[in-house]
């Protein structure tokens, strides 16, 4: 793969203090990097801030995807992996949310000299209920998210897209972003819905050696907080902040908050003066 | 019957207008509370403050178990939840308002419900979010709409995808078969022609269609002392059974060669060999072939020719003078025709600077016109040969190569050519005086 090519494949951003600390920011399942875009300016300020899309996601290269790579999260993780390597990223701390948290796991555990710390964004390692352990969800319930896909991506290719793309009283989201937000091809969104929620990486915590904040949103329907709290008891390294927020979006639904969490652990990091 | 002419609305009646200010007394409350569709509103967090009564009937719950007690996403199924979390909220707080997303409401009696939902972020005061309302309407109907057309695209994916490997097992089966009759078609002829010593020889080989197989065929083999026999030939029809009887025929005049390698008496031997082997069958074949012995002395620097020719287009001699002429053999019948066929017999002898071409039909009966009876023809191919001579083996098959290229699509058959002759002594292509 030749250099500039993965930069253009995972839609590469970057963005703040040119030779500052480097948090990658990793969006989840469902949108892409522009779920970032309210706490980036708080992080920006003192850090260096990569951004990207999985391939798949977002203004990603759609194709550079394939089924067999992006059907494990080792295939995402290797995505990290070429972006770091591509813009010789040493020592960055990587912020994952929901499953990018594990896919940050993963990433760390393959090239460890470049990631320093991890930061998980509403994590759950596993998120179908097993014998003594509650991930919040049957593999039924896998399948309505899966026909919940479909239907909506049918509804944006009929009549009803125009409704949905169309802003015109927020001028300030580019039209770019009103394009590519949440619209990742249903093939593709599939693929991804199905590694996240039917992968199992509960094992893959214990080899969590470097410093980890476990940041979970106090009411949260797909990572409740037993599962934050089998997280942080499974990595020995991690801190557990709780924030005050709704939902699995903090970074969306409590911005500064989230920013603010993030902010107070890179300080320990790197602090400052 | 009467007919009324109307001018304009008609003027209200009282009753009428008193019942209207009393429907709009109440209409905003009744409109919101009894609309055709479900309303709610959320704070930001999620957490119901207001829902109208028909989406309470629709769900089948309380007013109270449900304002200040439960978020909006608590109404979803699980899965639909997951979409909320996922893709609906973020994109409501991203945009500020969301649109016809289509969702599933569970109601207490463990149904669910199709919805679409539309909402819109409501600023507060201070331009800050302060809460998120939304319309919710019954999609049961557009849902199995939707159903039926998502059903249809998986049944046309899938037959798209099952007429794809079709296509790929055809394009396999046609390269296999392709394969076979290329192997086939190189029992019809010599991998390459031998080196006959004081000799020049040239061959070609036209295949008018890839997947269809012809059947021509030639050989030249030396009889082991300084003799050479040569045969080309073409047998009746195209396809497997012509192929057969292709093959079969190349090698029975080959052992027929060596058997005896007089002419007439190999062709005799293939007679009699076809008709044994199709005369019975119903299924009678034959082909046309001239067989002949070649004979170069190395003392003269000639060559002596004998043939035989049954029912084959004449062999073309060029002289190395810049003459053109046929070799005749009339008379001569098809092969495998008839018990007691005679093959006509003619010989020749070939000088320095002389060659002979032998070729099959597919040369002269090449379409040069849009009808089916403008052939190229012996006579038109005569003048090409009298335009060429003199001319050597390895010249005179490109020139009829090319000539072949030229008939393009009217070009129906297979061809063979097959030239030899004895090398001038000086270059054959070179005018001799005199001549033009």
């Amino acid at each position: 793969m030749i250099g500039m090519d993965v930069l253009r494949r995972n839609n590469v951003t970057v963005t703040g203090v040119a030779d500052g600390p480097v948090v990658v920011l990793a969006h989840g399942f469902g949108c892409d990097q522009n779920m970032w875009r309210l706490v980036v300016p708080a992080l920006a300020e003192r850090y260096r801030v990569v951004l990207f899309d999985y391939v798949g996601s977002g203004g990603s290269d759609p194709s550079s995807w394939s089924e067999e790579r992006y059907s494990t999260l080792e295939g995402y993780a290797q995505d990290v992996v070429e972006v770091c390597r591509e813009l010789d990223l040493d020592r960055v701390v990587f912020v994952g949310h929901s499953v990018s948290a594990m896919v940050g796991v993963l990433a760390a555990r393959a090239v460890p000299e470049r990631i320093r710390a991890l930061v998980m964004v509403a994590p759950s390692p596993r998120y179908i209920d097993d014998e003594g352990y509650r991930g919040g969800f049957t593999a039924g319930d896998i399948d309505e998210l899966l026909d919940s896909l479909e239907s909506n991506y049918l509804g944006w290719s009929s009549a009803v897209a125009p409704m949905i793309m169309g802003t015109p009283e927020r001028p300030e989201l580019e039209q770019e972003l009103t394009d590519s937000f949440c619209a990742t091809d249903p093939d593709m969104a599939r693929v991804f819905a199905r590694t996240t929620f039917l992968s199992d990486n509960r094992a893959d915590l214990g080899d969590v050696e470097v410093p980890t904040l476990v940041l979970e949103s106090a009411r949260d329907l797909i990572a409740p907080r037993e599962v934050g709290a089998f997280v942080h008891s499974a990595i020995p390294s991690s801190r557990l902040v709780t924030l005050d927020a709704t939902g699995h979006c903090p970074h969306l639904s409590a911005p500064r908050a989230t920013a603010a969490a993030v902010l107070d652990f890179l300080e320990d990091l790197w602090p400052v003066g | 019957m009467a007919r009324r002419v109307s001018e304009g609305p008609e003027p209200l009646g009282a009753g009428t207008t008193a019942a209207l200010a009393a429907l709009s007394e109440d209409s905003a409350e009744e409109l919101y509370e009894s609309a055709p569709c479900g309303y709610l509103s959320t704070l930001m967090d999620g957490t119901i403050v207001r829902i109208n009564g028909t989406l309470l009937e629709w769900l089948g719950l309380e007013r109270e178990t449900v304002v200040g007690r439960m978020r909006f996403a608590d109404l979803l199924t699980v899965g639909g939840r997951l979409y909320h979390e996922t893709h609906f909220a973020p994109l409501l707080h991203m945009r500020g308002e969301v649109s016809g997303v289509a969702l599933e409401m569970r109601t207490t009696a463990g149904g669910r419900l199709p919805v679409l939902v539309s909402s819109v972020v409501r600023q507060g005061a201070e331009g800050r979010p302060s809460l998120v309302r939304a319309t919710v309407f019954d999609a049961t109907d557009r849902r199995s709409y939707e159903e039926e057309l998502l059903r249809r695209r998986r049944e046309a994916d899938q037959a798209r995808a099952e007429a794809e490997r079709e296509r790929l097992r055809a394009e396999a089966d046609r390269a296999r078969l392709t394969e076979a009759l290329t192997i086939l078609r190189k029992s019809f002829l010599p991998d390459t022609l031998p080196d006959v010593p004081g000799m020049e020889t040239a061959a070609y080989y036209h295949t008018a269609s890839p997947d269809q197989l012809g059947g021509d065929f030639y050989d030249l083999l030396p009889l082991g002392d300084t003799r050479w026999v040569f045969f080309l030939g073409d047998v009746s029809g195209k396809g497997p059974e012509a192929a057969t009887l292709t093959s079969q025929s190349r090698y029975a005049l080959r052992a027929a060669a060596l058997h005896s390698p007089e002419p007439a008496d190999a062709l005799a031997t293939l007679n009699t060999v076809l008709l044994d082997r199709y005369a019975d069958n119903g299924d009678p074949r034959y082909c046309t072939a001239v067989f002949g012995v070649l004979e170069p002395d190395g003392d003269t620097g000639r060559a002596r020719v004998r043939l035989a020719s049954g029912g084959h287009p004449p062999a073309l001699v060029m002289r190395a003078d810049g003459r053109a002429d046929f070799l005749p053999t009339p008379g001569g019948m098809l092969v495998g025709v008839l018990p007691d066929a005679h093959f006509a017999t003619t010989g020749t002898t070939l000088a320095p600077g002389d060659t002979l071409v032998l070729y099959t039909d597919g040369l002269t009966e090449a379409r040069t016109g849009p009808g089916s009876d403008s052939l190229y023809g012996e006579d038109a191919l005569l003048s090409f040969a009298a335009d060429h001579a003199p001319s050597t083996p390895r010249g005179m098959v490109d020139a009829l190569t090319e000539l072949l290229r030229g008939f393009g699509d009217g070009l129906g058959d297979d061809t063979a050519l097959l030239a030899f002759g004895v090398p001038a002594s000086r270059p054959a292509t070179d005018t001799p005086p005199g001549r033009r």
